[in-house]
């Protein structure tokens, strides 16, 4: 197979605004997209700003929107779209823009700070914690996240909703809830803190309604809707919507009390 | 912000906007998806609004739902005291005879109510429906959004309540499918094209009710330790393993359930006869 | 003028992968107040994409195994030209590393007792390598950084400030680190007094001024043409080093990687983990010959298998076979396949093949190798469960760095200054195994935050004077890539330069002639060449302003890696035998009286000026040094007959 010109449109500017600019440029066999931007640097536009680092899909930092979808630049490959076909880049659009392709993500740093960290257990020592394969699976499969941040990009909950960023820490950070509460020795319980009750209150799990989104763009396959979203939703149903439940530990806390 | 620190909340932005808000990238379109996207939600809208009408025809006809053995799944159980009899079927007259409009009104608020706050339902509807989101990536076209977090939407929790009643009526389903092994004259020992129907809208019935990410919480997934429970823990894997295929089988089940409801009808209303293979 | 904008910090750690963040944390816990720089965003480090796992002698997999033994393989694999008190230190030290992670979160794959499981890897000869499938490099840099956040947490419950007490810049470069200056004005000498930095996002200046600095910048692959290293590799710490006046230790020793994918050519480069070859995967070339049976060197003999048969049970029953010579040290593998492809039995892609599709079930090759699985399929379509990889060397790591004190991780010659993980010299002798790396990365990174916080609090009475001199010279310097134009007047000037041209042609250039097999006339012409590169890089010239410019960025870094570059020619070219990452055609052997030699690079220009572009000088110089004696009880751990390859005589009988 032989090289050939792609059309590419690429979006450059900065916050004060810009707009798609159209590009002719070579594509080789077995490229990918980014690869193609870094043409462009090298070839038409030095100081095309892009974000990237390790190029195999496993930083999670060239996240853009190819064609109105949120991908990594570095897992597109270009056979996947026709010769003919004109290839649209854009910075991700729920996040401030910095310049060109180059977005502001600190609202994944801010929201990163507000989950409380991992509780170690008292009284266990480095080097005497025993956990079973199967209770570490769980988390394991969430700790697999590259923070490409994708899923908070394509999230309605704030990409079309500016105002929740507030209330709303993104399917990665729910995840990352889930993961401490199915962590088999997170101690915060011990210490009061209940990570299922703080996931609907302080974290705004009750903003998701599952579309599944965050799902369907995770490079990395993680399940983050059915495996971490939804039993986290079961989780609080289980604190605050569960009047069985609900009744039990009033009466635990009465007997305690007393 | 190359120091990732400030939050967003420290400089004000415009109050909406989404992707076309103040700081975002300066693009007009809503979206700039290529591919047919609005194809998943319009077909989803499509199904879903077929079932309704449908079933809203067949709940309210309060004809047609009994030819020996079989009874409607929309009709069963059937609470009221005008109902048809049913030998050894699953009438029980509960309701007097104050209940003057369809019995089935009685009982499909249950399996409505299971599939309404299910969890693949609400994406179903919340994309096919309500436009929110419409897709992955499209703008949606509400200028507010409160989620699950309010009245009446956070009533979505209570599926699991929803979830135990669909056990019973799973269970009354499953009677009502042994009872289809009887001829029309309630002799047992016999099976026609019916029974066929009914054995497969109740596995289907039955695997959609199982699947259900309320069912997997309870059977395992709310433990912090499988290890420690080795039984909920293969449960929870078996739960988990259906689950992953928790929208086909809702859309199975709806599809199966709908036919179910049809079959009989053809047969009670005369315009086909049960073939019986013995 | 010196108009930036000034913070002071008491330790300022350059890079935010596995030895900075550690760095970082022991700092912070031992009451410094720490700032990270990095370029890239806090997370994304290289770390990131180290698979195989941590090495650490926990004894979890095979009750045998010791720090002594983890030592030995260490020596063994860095063919004795370790600084042997840091392998000491490493050895015993890594275990506490890995459990500590524990206690911050991690969660390793675990074994059937619940400890944690360990696999195996080239050159250990227990099972060792601490692991979460083959993502290891990202549960490491997660750890770390939620251990930092979840210091900042509590910096915020105590201060109302989250960064009070530690804070990451990240995307921001250090360009420059700045030093007193005595009374004549000259920094030769002097003591650290911060770092010049600017961020990447608006191009602005800023100094941070802090009596100690910790480089853990990672290495200098970037400089070579097929790489599994991240555009950050650049060796921005080697070369701040060096102009600081810190030696660089031993820059000769470059790792390649023996696997590498080698198609499509986008991806040329990316690693494949070592891990497909110690669950199972067996090399071939294009005959179908798992040709490593024949390129077991003599010091390895004993300890590997001589027939497939046996090296086959040996994944079963490690305790009575002999491991499979696909598990040798990393530079024995990459030369074989080197070989194999220069004779023509190589891959159609001029690689060999790596086959994992015949030797385990499709299942448990998703299960076990789960990245590999997806990196195959979307970056090259090749289902590896199906048929085979090709693979060949690429540039991974490299052994040489900052010269160091073992103990303290301090850099000779620059009061303040200290170095951990890739950057720095010694650990790893000549070749560093698998698995190494990451336990380096905490272990030293630990002491060098540990180490630079002691010698902040001890010079918390009188903090070094910033030198408002050397920041208007990096101010200068950094921004000369805008007005290289106006330079053009300069006696053989030419156009400006471009940047992106010319990392490439010293990318080519390091690739053909300073690469995996060495050559004196090759090295030589290497020289030359960067020589030139050298002249061209002063006229590097970039469109546009200070905002996030890729083109600017690369012209700075430029910089650092023509430096370290030399170093690599330099050192190479003076080391006339072949051992570990260091390979010469012209002197195919390992030679005893080298292994006392560790080869030291300084600048030419002690000033730390660089207007030093003649060719044939050039900006390093080289000095030899010989090492301390291994300490006999050390020497013990070996058997005599083994010590006899690598020793010369007049050390065994000392």
């Amino acid at each position: 197979m032989s090289g050939y010109t792609a059309h590419f449109k690429v979006w450059r500017g900065d916050v004060s605004g810009g707009g798609l600019e159209d590009f002719e440029v070579e594509v080789n066999e077995g490229e990918v997209v980014l690869d193609i931007i870094h043409r462009l640097q090298a070839t038409q536009t030095p100081d095309l700003a892009v974000r990237w680092n390790c190029k195999a899909g496993k930083c999670g930092s060239c996240s853009a929107e190819i064609n109105g979808r949120p991908r990594l630049m570095c897992m597109t490959r270009m056979s996947v779209f026709d010769r003919e076909e004109t290839i649209t880049v854009t910075p991700l659009r729920a996040f401030p823009v910095v310049r060109d392709l180059v977005t502001d993500v600190g609202f994944n740093y801010t929201k990163a700070r507000e989950v409380p960290a991992f509780v170690p257990p008292a009284g266990v020592a480095p080097g005497e914690y025993r956990m079973m394969q199967e209770d570490v699976d769980r988390s394991q499969e969430f700790r697999k996240c590259i923070e490409c941040f994708l899923c908070q990009d394509t999230c309605h909950v704030v990409r079309d909703h500016e105002e929740n960023k507030q209330a709303f820490a993104g399917p990665r950070f729910l995840m990352r809830v889930a993961e401490l509460d199915m962590h088999p020795l997170d101690a915060a319980a011990e210490t009061g803190l209940d990570r299922k009750t703080t996931a609907q209150d302080e974290h705004g799990l009750g903003y998701c309604n599952i579309t599944k989104c965050c799902t369907e763009v995770c490079p990395e396959g993680i399940k983050i809707t059915d495996n971490a979203l939804i039993p986290l939703k079961e989780r609080a149903a289980d604190r605050k919507y569960d009047p069985l439940v609900w009744l039990g530990s009033k009466i635990r806390r009465r007997s305690s009390a007393g | 912000m190359a120091t990732g620190t400030e939050s967003p909340a420290t400089e004000p932005r415009p109050e909406s906007g989404g992707v076309r808000g103040g700081t975002r990238a300066a693009i007009a379109a809503p979206h700039l998806r290529t591919d047919r996207w609005w194809l998943a939600p319009a077909g989803t809208a499509a199904g879903l609004l077929a079932f309704i009408v449908y079933s809203t025809w067949r709940a309210f006809a309060n004809a047609d739902y009994y030819a020996a053995p079989y009874v409607s799944p929309f009709y069963s159980p059937c609470l009221a005291e005008n109902c048809e009899p049913m030998k050894a079927g699953p009438n029980w007259e509960i309701f007097g005879s104050w209940w003057g409009i369809s019995p089935a009104i009685i009982i499909l608020i249950f399996p409505l109510g299971f599939r309404l706050t299910c969890y693949y339902y609400r994406k179903a509807y919340y994309r096919g429906f309500w436009a929110s989101p419409p897709a992955c990536a499209v703008a949606e076209p509400h200028k507010k959004y409160s989620g699950e977090t309010r009245f009446p939407l956070v009533l979505q929790n209570i599926h699991r309540y929803f979830f135990y009643a669909a056990l019973l009526v799973a269970g009354i389903l499953t009677y009502d499918t042994v009872l289809t092994f009887r001829d029309e004259n309630y002799a047992w020992g016999h099976m026609g094209l019916g029974t066929l129907v009914f054995l497969v809208n109740i596995v289907l019935i039955w695997a959609y009710t199982i699947s259900c990410h309320s069912c997997r919480h309870i059977v395992g997934g709310k433990l912090k330790h499988f290890s420690r429970h080795p039984v909920r823990y293969r449960m929870w894997q078996w739960a988990g393993k259906l689950n992953a295929r928790h929208m086909q089988l809702a859309w199975a089940s709806l599809v199966s359930v709908a036919l179910a409801d049809f079959y009989v009808y053809l047969v009670a209303s005369g315009a086909f006869d049960d073939p019986r293979f013995f | 003028m010196s108009v930036v904008d000034r913070q002071e910090w008491d330790v300022v750690v350059v890079g935010a992968g596995g030895a900075g963040l550690r760095a970082a944390i022991e700092a912070r816990e031992r009451g410094a107040r720490t700032a990270v720089i990095c370029k890239s965003l806090f997370g994304k480090a290289h770390t990131v994409m180290a698979e195989g796992g941590i090495a650490a002698a926990m004894a979890n997999a095979n009750e045998n195994d010791s720090w002594q033994v983890h030592f030995r393989d260490t020596m063994r694999g860095g063919k004795f030209l370790n600084q042997w008190r840091m392998a000491e230190l490493h050895a015993q030290e890594a275990p506490q590393r890995v459990w500590e992670l524990e206690t911050w979160g991690a969660l390793f794959d675990r074994t059937k007792d619940g400890r944690i499981s360990q696999r195996n890897f080239g050159g250990h000869e227990y099972p060792r390598l601490a692991h979460v499938g083959d993502r290891t490099g990202l549960e490491l840099i997660r750890t770390l950084q939620q251990k930092i956040v979840s210091l900042q947490q509590e910096d915020f419950r105590e201060t109302g400030d989250y960064e009070s007490r530690l804070k990451i810049f990240q995307e921001c470069t250090v360009t420059r680190v700045l030093k007193t200056v005595s009374d004549s004005g000259s920094a030769a000498g002097g003591r650290v007094s911060g770092v010049f930095a600017y961020e990447r996002e608006s191009g602005r200046f800023f100094v941070l001024e802090a009596p100690a600095v910790v480089i853990a910048t990672g290495g200098i692959g970037k400089s070579f043409k097929v790489t599994s290293n991240s555009w950050e590799y650049t060796g921005d710490g080697h070369a701040l080093a060096l102009l600081a006046g810190a030696p660089l230790l031993n820059m000769e020793f470059v790792q390649f990687h023996p696997t590498g994918m080698v198609w499509p050519p986008s991806v040329k480069g990316i690693l494949v983990t070592e891990s497909v070859r110690g669950d199972g995967g067996v090399l071939r070339n294009s005959d179908g010959k798992r040709f490593m049976f024949d390129y077991i060197p003599d010091v390895f003999k004993e300890k590997y298998a001589e027939t497939e048969e046996e090296g086959d049970r040996w994944y079963d029953d490690p305790d009575h076979n002999r491991r499979p010579p696909e598990l040798l040290p990393r530079d024995e593998v990459a030369r074989a396949i080197n070989a194999e492809v220069k004779e023509g039995r190589g891959s159609p892609h001029g690689g060999v093949f790596l086959d994992v599709s015949t030797r385990m079930p499709a299942e448990v090759i998703k299960r076990r190798l789960p990245s590999m699985y997806h990196q195959f399929k979307e970056l090259a379509d090749v289902d590896i469960t199906a048929e085979a990889m090709e693979v060949g060397p690429t540039c991974h790591y490299v052994m040489g760095g900052v010269a160091v004190e073992s103990d303290t991780a301090a850099a000779r010659g620059v009061p303040g200054l200290y170095a951990a993980g890739e950057v720095a010299g010694g650990m790893h002798g000549s070749n560093r195994l698998g698995g190494n790396s990451l336990s380096d990365l905490l272990v030293f990174g630990r002491r060098a935050g540990w180490h630079a916080a002691e010698y902040a609090a001890g010079a918390a009475g009188a903090r070094p004077v910033v030198d408002d001199v050397q920041i208007d010279a990096a101010a200068a310097e950094a921004l000369r890539p805008f007005s290289a134009e106006a330079e053009i007047e300069e006696p053989k000037g030419g156009p400006p330069e471009n940047p992106y041209t010319l990392h490439q042609e010293l990318q080519q250039t390091m690739n053909d002639l300073v690469g995996i097999i060495r050559r004196e006339a090759e090295m030589e012409q290497a020289l030359e060449k960067l020589a030139e590169l050298r002249v061209r890089a002063r006229r590097a010239g970039v469109e546009g302003h200070r905002q996030f410019n890729p083109g600017w960025h690369l012209a700075l870094d430029l910089r650092n890696m023509l430096l370290v570059s030399e170093c690599v020619a330099r050192a190479a070219l003076e080391r006339t035998e072949s051992r570990g990452g260091h390979t010469r055609e012209d002197h195919p052997g390992m030679d005893r009286t080298w292994r006392r030699i560790n080869l030291l690079c300084a600048l030419t220009d002690p000033t730390g000026g660089l207007a030093a572009t003649d060719p044939v000088r050039g900006q390093i110089a080289l000095t030899r040094e010989t090492t301390e004696p291994v300490r006999a009880d050390l020497l013990a751990l070996f058997d005599k007959e083994e010590l006899v390859k690598y020793l010369a005589e007049e050390e065994l009988y000392e």
